[in-house]
């Protein structure tokens, strides 16, 4: 590892660290009644704001001395996407906050924004050549722009989701409480994710299974394609998922449990849904603990903190970071994307599944603006579809990149 | 009742909601904005007459008001999401992974994915993106997006434009931001004004009424960004004719010449050289990445190549004469341009043999001396080789890409891929030759009673290139229709439509002010021009609904 790169790697830690305590000083304000006046800031928000940009410049940081370090800008693979995109979340909350100053906002995201960079962090970390596809400044380009418009419209989701917190009535047991419940539970799967990698990572786990699969050699027009069997699965956490015809390798580790399910191919196709499944695990422990201390819905406790709050104003930043996004995602997601594509594949458009996934959450943005403006969609019901879109955004990053992954697969 | 005349005596167009110039309810058409119903007026298209709400009696309304409606095309939009979500679920019929068994779509989907496949080959999702209800379903977006524009383009363009700074008690207090200020000196007006102009606000002035109007040109940014998209709707029309759009592949091998395809015989190519490099495993950059992936990591694939261009008349069966045009390389990335045409390093293939070099030796000689050597062009084979010592080869079977399947030979492919042949070895003057079977690996002797053996001492092997040609007359278009869709979007989402007026009332102003959105900047307007003054802040009406 070169200077640079533990440089860099240690400001990415420093970064992270700062976020959580900023959250600490985030969280002092909320005692805070400014409800008219917006020039007078309690001296917590003013700590917290300026923790949140030194974390913010640590961030860079660990960007531009990556990108010396590798010879490209580092946003080429699921780590560095990843970690961007909580980059791009906590530069568009700084810039949010600048025009609305609202410290409430800064509790939502930059918790967020960690669970994000912590999410990223799970992926290999080594900076990796580039294939020739990817060598290309429009990569760098679109990639920086797509992630950019996708850290606005994530402030859009706090803000939607803080309204909903807020506004929900939580005295009785409804779909609205369900919803909001299950949105913090995916959040907490998230930690789940993040939970039980660290664990095995620090047990070192390793276990290996041989797969027995037959050799394929076919041929399309002329193209011979002689494909390895991926011979060794390698687990990192306890295999509960394994191969349909596997033979374990590694002795007295947890044999699997259960065959993976027939139509689920591809690559890893086991490994991952055992991710997974122990995802599922450790963020239903996890949210089962904090349900056992508070003893009610995690929204119904934090609905308290938020008394101070306006929902107006959370409406009103909601749309706006909105507003501010699509252009921003139009223009990265779709054009600079259609630009590169055609350079490099030699076709603007392919209806490859991360294509057509950019190209459904463009017309979900555009449904929620249209419904704002014409049909009076505010508040509640935006709050909602602001929740939505950022979950498609979601899972276009994970679920499309590591399950239905094509061209642009970063896994 | 077709024209419809305010107490301010304008005359408005039937449907009108609120007057064009002083903005007062008309009676009897509230409920078409729901009015009636709120405390708030409903200042979407400023209460314009818009053809879809006001006819709907023959088939044309009908259409024309389906159209029109927000309701329908957030619909359409929202079916054109779900059923592309769906086409990702499985992939699509271009994208079968190699390693299928077998690639046929109609085999495939079921073999793969079972009964859930089958019913999705069935519904035609593999090909979903190009299937004909797809398509129509974006078309209808399109004709939805034209009619909803027109329909309240028009009537919104008039009433700003018609627009009076003099505006009825009941529009004022009837809007978001409104005050009311009993007493306000002439200064503090003066004030107020100035302020405004000083934030940018155009100033009309009529009468002591005042309107301060900044940014109505986003108002049109939907419109444009809307033509845009159509621009962009009519480029992908005309993809899809030969006319406009042109997409051909070709295989070169090294050292290979072909005819560009598409070009009417006008262009050749020529494959010099393909290059593959890989990164270097000690690479420090990328020494632990590498380390972890444990293969070897693709750094460029490149064709270098020739252009040339035919001369003069082609005639038939005659070689064409031909004059260079360019030396250049391509690469995955970096595609060459020549004469509109764009030509694309797109695949490679790898292990092709060109050449192989064989000799003859005795069967019972322990050494292998050889009694001479052959080199065998593996794309076009002679019939018989001659050596110096008289005895001939005759090539009697070749199968450039052999197999066994079922017991039987066979070539998969007619690329020399895994070449194989069946020799006839004739010593000199005799009229029997021995046959034996050559390939990689395998030297069979049909009889066991040989007495020549041909064994292969020497081979080349070569890349071919895989080179897509296009020429593609839409992508101005699309171009355009992108830019405008920019131009539009960042036109109405970056810029805000404020309205404030200020009418005399006594001795005091009525304060009213509107936005298409972001309010916390146009209070923040107000805010600045009134500061110091008497004058009430606006309350916002809508805020105070909330406590
Ligand atoms: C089904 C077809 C569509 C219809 C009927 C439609 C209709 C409309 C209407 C009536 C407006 C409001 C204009 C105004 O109030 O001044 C609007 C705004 C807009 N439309 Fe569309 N539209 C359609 C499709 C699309 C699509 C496919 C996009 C792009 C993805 C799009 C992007 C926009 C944007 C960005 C705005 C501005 C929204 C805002 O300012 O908040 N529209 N559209």
């Amino acid at each position: 590892m070169s200077d640079l790169t533990s440089i860099s790697s240690t400001a990415l830690y420093t970064a992270f660290i700062v976020y959580l305590i900023a959250t600490v000083f985030f969280g002092a304000t909320i005692k805070d009644k400014r409800t008219t006046d917006m020039s007078k800031k309690g001296i917590a928000g003013t700590i917290a704001i300026t923790l949140t940009i030194i974390g913010f410049i640590a961030q860079l940081i660990y960007f531009f001395t990556r990108w010396a370090a590798g010879g490209h800008a580092p946003v080429s693979n699921m780590f560095e996407f990843v970690t961007f995109l909580g980059m791009s979340l906590v530069l568009a909350f700084i810039i949010i906050y600048f025009i609305y100053k609202l410290s409430v906002l800064g509790l939502f995201a930059l918790p967020i924004a960690m669970l994000i960079i912590a999410y990223a962090s799970m992926f290999p970390t080594e900076i990796s050549p580039l294939v020739p596809s990817l060598q290309s400044h429009w990569l760098f380009i679109h990639v920086i722009t797509v992630s950019l418009s996708q850290g606005v419209l994530a402030v859009s989701f706090v803000a939607g989701l803080i309204y909903l917190i807020k506004t929900i009535d939580q005295s009785v047991f409804s779909k609205k409480t369900f919803g909001l419940e299950f949105i913090l539970f995916t959040l907490i799967l998230m930690l789940g994710f993040v939970a039980s990698s660290v664990t095995f990572n620090f047990l070192d786990y390793h276990a290996e299974i041989q797969y027995e699969e037959p050799n394929y050699e076919k041929f399309k027009d002329e193209t011979r394609v002689n494909i390895k069997p991926e011979e060794i699965a390698v687990y990192n956490k306890p295999a509960i998922v394994g191969p349909k015809h596997g033979v374990m390798l590694t002795e007295d580790k947890m044999k699997p449990i259960i065959h993976i399910p027939e139509w689920m191919k591809g690559k890893d196709a086991a490994t991952k849904l055992n991710t997974v499944i122990w995802s599922i695990l450790s963020g239903t422990i996890i949210y089962g603990i904090i349900r056992l201390v508070i003893r009610k819905r995690i929204g119904a406790w934090v609905q308290p903190f938020l008394k101070n709050v306006r929902p107006n104003l959370v409406d009103e930043i909601m749309y706006r970071s909105v507003a501010i996004g699509f252009p921003l995602f139009t223009l990265g997601g779709l054009i600079f994307a259609a630009i590169w594509a055609q350079i490099a594949w030699d076709r603007f458009w392919g209806w490859d599944p991360k294509e057509v996934w950019a190209l459904i959450t463009w017309f979900f943005y555009a449904a929620f603006l249209h419904l704002r403006l014409s049909r009076g969609w505010h508040g509640e019901k935006s709050a909602w579809l602001a929740v939505i879109g950022f979950a498609i955004i979601m899972f276009n990053i994970i679920v499309v990149n590591l399950v239905l992954a094509g061209l642009h697969s970063y896994a | 009742m077709d024209k419809l005349k305010c107490e301010c005596g304008h005359v408005n167009p039937e449907g009108t909601i609120l007057c064009e110039s002083c903005g007062k309810p008309i009676e009897g058409n509230q409920h078409i904005d729901g009015n009636d119903k709120t405390k708030l007026l409903n200042m979407r298209y400023d209460g314009t007459a818009r053809r879809s709400q006001t006819y709907n009696r023959t088939i044309v309304d009908k259409i024309w008001n389906f159209f029109s409606s927000v309701k329908v095309g957030v619909m359409l939009i929202v079916i054109a999401l779900i059923a592309s979500g769906i086409g990702t679920i499985f992939p699509q019929e271009q994208f079968i992974p190699p390693e299928a068994e077998n690639r046929d779509p109609a085999v495939f989907y079921e073999d793969w994915y079972g009964l859930i496949g089958k019913i999705y080959y069935q519904l035609g999702f593999h090909e979903l993106y190009s299937s004909w209800w797809y398509m129509i379903l974006i078309a209808l977006i399109g004709i939805s997006l034209v009619i909803c524009s027109i329909d309240r383009f028009v009537p919104l363009y008039r009433a700003l434009k018609i627009q009076q700074p003099k505006r009825h008690n009941s529009f004022l207090s009837r809007q978001r931001l409104y005050s009311n200020t009993a007493v306000v000196s002439k200064e503090e007006k003066e004030t107020l004004v100035s302020r405004l102009k000083k934030q940018r606000y155009n100033i009309v002035n009529k009468d002591g009424n005042i309107l301060a109007e900044k940014n109505r040109f986003s108002r049109w940014g939907p419109y444009v960004n809307h033509i845009g998209l159509i621009i962009i709707l009519i480029a992908a029309i005309l993809r899809m004719t030969p006319f406009f759009y042109l997409d051909e592949y070709v295989w070169v091998r090294e050292g290979e010449q072909k005819v560009i395809p598409g070009t009417n015989n006008e262009y050749y190519i020529e494959n010099k050289r393909f290059l593959l490099e890989v990164y270097e495993e000690d690479d420090e950059r990328y020494k632990d990445a590498m380390e972890r992936m444990g293969e070897q990591v693709h750094k460029n694939y490149q064709t270098d190549l020739i252009i040339y261009k035919t001369v003069g008349e082609t005639v038939v069966g005659k070689e064409p004469e031909l004059e260079k045009v360019t030396e250049s390389s391509i690469q995955l990335n970096a595609p060459l341009k020549i004469d509109g045409y764009t030509l694309y390093q797109s695949g490679f293939q790898e292990n092709e043999f060109s050449k192989m070099k064989f000799k003859l030796y005795e069967t019972a000689d322990e050494d292998q001396n050889s009694l001479g050597e052959i080199t065998v062009d593996l794309t076009s084979p002679d019939e018989t080789y001659e050596l110096e010592n008289g005895i001939k080869i005759q090539v009697s079977q070749y199968y450039p890409d052999y197999v066994l399947e079922d017991g039987e030979p066979r070539s998969v492919s007619k690329f020399p891929r895994n070449p194989a042949f069946v020799f006839n070895v004739f010593p000199p003057d005799e009229e029997k030759g021995e046959i034996s079977f050559v390939g990689i690996g395998k030297n069979i002797d049909a009889t066991g009673e040989n007495k020549y053996k041909l064994g292969i001492v020497d081979f080349e092997m070569r890349y071919a290139s895989g080179i897509t040609v296009r020429q593609d007359y839409t992508l101005p278009f699309f171009i355009l229709g992108a830019a405008i869709f920019m131009i539009g979007v960042i036109q109405g989402m970056y810029w805000q439509h404020r309205r404030i007026w200020i009418n005399p009332q006594g001795e005091g102003i009525l304060l009213a002010a509107h936005t298409n959105k972001n309010w916390f900047g146009l209070k923040k307007d107000i805010e600045k021009a009134i500061a110091g003054t008497n004058i009430q802040m606006v309350i916002d009406q809508e805020e105070e609904k909330e406590v």
